[in-house]
């Protein structure tokens, strides 16, 4: 075998985690100069291995190598002296440092003691020209929006000489735009002879810009090959072990009268947005990541108010100053960045389901204890979430169970309209599946639910009409007749999405 | 799959419930190891006087060390409550002067300082400034307003029955043992059979998804800072009548032990996690010390010095512990 057909092997790496393995011998081959997929349900055990390769954790048996020699390193640091650079999805960046002073992060030039701040910057400046940012780099990281400052981790990688980058689900905080010129700078990176390890849940990603992919399933590699040779379908099935025939078991059910409605709201990032939501009804909103969904659906639930336009829940007017309020009337909301305001990691599984509805759970002043740990485990059981008890604290479960824990949540509390941003974002295939089948239930209950996703499969498949947003503004309705009929495809709401 | 077997399932909640009972109060297990060392070494520690008198000589601090768990779990931190001490010190002073009523002096006394908890907590929960930042400055003005009252001088007090409060026993127990249960027993409540201990524990944890799951964080964050406020004017009720004066100048630095018993008790910083229970090993660790030295003969200078040494390795070892698990 030539010895330079691999930039990176992986052979019969195995890690463990107190007794729990992580990884089972698992093997990986990545070719120069291509995108490798690594594709698997969340916990599968690509981290895992990403970990050791940048080393963040060291394998307990296996080996590593890069560039045909033995590879093994101590920190990030080291690997990427070596290097092997990753981009986080979670980025790693300095906010109140220049986007020269974060590229030259401990390797800033000096002229004897002191900081050469020109030489650095002008060096930065003509890093940045190559890859056309657009942006002087003396400007504040902090100033940047999410798709730029994720670009400066890229550029920091190519400035530290990375011959293999490995991004870890680089889309997942971009629109379709921020998306498109990501995947034109992947491309130039592997015309220069860069190797790219590409993470990824979104399978249309995989086809349209990965050569190669390593399929991992319960810390196992189970599968690899070309892209060109492969299926969506056979992907599915390796991920999950098992065929996942619908993913979206949307279930039609009675449609009541009207349960909310808006009338001419406006609000930062929106402007005189009006519909209706009945009962029963899944209300899909659609469009690019700041077109104002999450801005509409933030002012119904009062986090943050509207400056003029109507409310009106079952007829009736309602003002929500706040969340205490619109929960108060019975609205409800997940909201899509999960660990930030959907739930207090450190507390327990029950603290969490409990938190909004103690008002009604008292006995005079004191909580009724007994009543809440019987209620929160029904409804965690309806929600099917997985876990050792509900004392265990929120931080233990996978996406996936949290998704669920934050859906049981409002599903103690009763609402008559509950809104789901981005509700399956980060959640893993399996879970993804369980997730929608429980939104069908409650929508069967007569619950009205305003669903906002990025992914279109997922809002065509859930939704009984679907609201496209452009710039603030509605741009379309679509009906779930004319999806399933095929008058209306992804490409026609894509239009819509970008304004035509 | 979606349910474990029963028997699974009850195993798996007996570990998970050791495991965070030791991740809580294995910390006690260090209280109990010193509390073995110290009867081998010094037979008079089991003595029942030395036990009473160790729960006497961490009653002050003791009251102050459960409001300042309530503020750390909220996310905050209380400096203030040492100049509160004075004030409320002061207050008594001044009200015994005027009334000669000892059930006003307390009254006035608690309110004040309670009402100062006001002041901060209306702050913090208003404007979201730095708790400890505020905190320094209101530590400034309140003790600067103890000394404005007082005109700077420390004031004798003379009612016998005043002083008894602090000093005196009922039943053989020092009476300041009493108020220390009153305000555990309180605060253990409060924190853990409430709305308010549980949205406490939420704003700490993650004030975002508190706000987003209805949680009135304003009222939340403004209480936690009235309960240390109240806290604080008991134990200045006791210290005063410990001390049988009223003085503008005690408390310097009684934030620290408050905050010490908090973070032993296995309080995190960063706010959301705390026990009562936690923080009652805690405070009785730091009078442990303080009184086993004493009987070990240990001069104060090593004591001081000691003590912070003890206090990092608590940290350390729970540090330790948690990532065991």
């Amino acid at each position: 075998m030539d010895s330079n057909e691999y930039i990176l092997e992986c052979h019969g790496l195995s890690k463990a985690f107190a007794g729990t393995k992580a990884l089972t011998e698992v093997d990986m081959m990545i070719r120069p100069g291509t995108v490798h997929a690594l594709m698997g349900e969340n916990g599968a055990g690509k981290s895992t291995l990403m970990k050791c390769i940048i080393g963040l954790l060291e394998q307990d048996t296996g080996t590593i190598t890069f560039e045909g020699q033995p590879y093994k390193v101590k920190n990030p640091a080291e690997a990427a002296l070596k290097g092997v650079s990753m981009v986080h999805q979670e980025l790693n960046v300095e906010p109140y440092l220049t986007i020269a002073e974060n590229i030259f992060l401990h390797r800033e030039d000096v002229r004897g003691p002191f900081l050469d701040k020109k030489a650095t910057l002008k060096k930065a400046q003509a890093l940045l020209d190559e890859f056309k940012f657009g942006m002087p780099a003396k400007t504040e990281m902090q100033n940047l929006p999410l798709a730029k400052a994720q670009m400066v981790e890229i550029i920091k990688a190519v400035s530290q000489n990375a011959r293999l980058i490995i991004m870890d689900e680089p889309t997942s905080s971009l629109d379709s735009e921020e998306t498109e010129h990501l995947f034109q700078t992947i491309r130039d990176l592997k015309a220069q002879g860069k190797t790219i390890v590409y993470i990824s849940h979104r399978m249309e990603e995989i086809f349209q810009i990965c050569d190669d992919y390593t399929v991992f399933r319960d810390g196992h590699s189970v599968g690899c090959g070309r892209v060109a040779d492969i299926t969506t379908a056979d992907l599915v099935t390796q991920m999950v072990g098992r065929e996942v025939k619908n993913i979206f078991p949307k279930v039609d059910c009675a449609i009541g009268e009207v349960e909310l409605e808006v009338k001419n709201l406006t609000g930062k990032g929106f402007k005189d947005i009006s519909f209706q939501v009945h009962k029963g009804e899944i209300l899909g909103l659609t469009g690019l990541v700041g077109a104002g969904r999450s801005e509409t659906v933030s002012a119904i639930f009062g986090l943050l108010p509207p400056t003029s336009g109507e409310i009106l829940l079952e007829g009736k007017e309602i003002k929500n100053k706040s969340t205490t309020q619109a929960i108060a009337h019975g609205i409800a909301m997940v909201n899509e960045d999960r660990k930030q305001y959907g739930l207090c990691l450190m507390r327990s599984l029950r603290e969490n389901i409990s938190l909004p509805n103690l008002k009604s759970r008292q006995r005079g002043l004191l909580l009724n204890k007994k009543r809440e740990k019987e209620e929160c485990a029904q409804y965690a059981k309806e929600m099917t979430v997985k876990s050792a008890g509900l004392e265990i604290e929120a931080l233990s479960l996978s996406g996936g169970n949290q998704q669920k824990v934050v859906l049981a949540k409002w599903l103690m509390a009763n609402p008559k309209v509950l809104i789901l941003d981005e509700p399956t974002r980060g959640v893993d295939v399996g879970a993804k599946a369980e997730i929608h089948t429980q939104i069908c239930k409650l929508a069967a209950r007569g619950i009205a639910i305003i669903m906002i996703s990025s992914e279109l499969p997922e809002i065509m498949g859930m939704s009984d009409r679907i609201l496209v947003y452009h710039e603030g503004k509605l741009n379309g309705e679509i009906l779930r007749r004319d999806i399933l009929s095929g008058v209306v495809t992804q490409e026609t709401i894509l239009a819509k999405e970008f304004g035509q | 799959m979606n349910s474990l077997s029963k028997k699974g399932n009850r195993l798996g909640m007996d570990q998970t419930d050791l495991s965070l009972l030791m991740r809580r109060y294995g910390i006690g297990l260090v209280l109990v190891a010193m509390c073995i060392f110290l009867m081998i070494a010094t037979p008079n520690f089991t003595k029942a006087s030395n036990l009473l008198s160790i729960l006497n000589s961490v009653a002050v601090n003791g009251c102050i060390a459960f409001g300042m768990c309530v503020v750390i779990t909220g996310g905050g931190i209380d400096l203030s409550v040492g100049s509160m001490l004075a004030l409320g010190s002061v207050m008594i002073g001044k009200m015994l002067d005027a009334t000669g009523s000892n059930l006003i002096a307390c009254i006035v006394c608690i309110a004040v300082c309670t009402f100062f908890g006001l002041i901060n907590g209306l702050l913090l929960a208003k404007f979201e400034l730095f708790p400890f930042v505020v905190t320094l400055a209101t530590q400034l003005s309140i003790r600067g307003i103890g000394y404005l009252i007082s005109g700077g001088y420390s004031q004798g007090l003379t009612n016998v029955s005043f002083t008894n409060i602090g000093i005196g026993k009922t039943l053989g127990i020092p009476n300041a043992v009493f108020f220390l249960t009153a305000i555990l027993i309180i605060t253990y409540i409060l924190m853990h059979r409430t709305k308010f201990g549980r949205y406490d524990y939420a704003v700490g944890g993650n004030k975002a998804a508190a706000t987003a799951s209805g949680v009135p964080v304003f009222w939340t964050i403004a209480g936690s800072y009235v309960f240390s406020g109240f806290c604080t004017g008991v134990a200045a009720v006791l210290m005063s009548a410990r001390i049988n004066a009223a003085q503008p100048n005690i408390g310097i630095g009684y934030e620290t032990d408050a905050i010490a018993a908090c973070v032993i008790g296995g309080t995190s910083f960063a706010g959301g996690i705390s026990t009562t229970p936690g923080c009652l090993i805690g405070i009785l660790m730091i009078g442990v010390i303080y009184n086993g030295m004493n009987l070990l003969g240990v001069n104060s200078y090593w004591q001081t010095i000691l003590k912070g040494l003890l206090i990092l390795l608590a940290l350390l070892l729970d540090k330790f512990m948690n990532k065991k698990h």
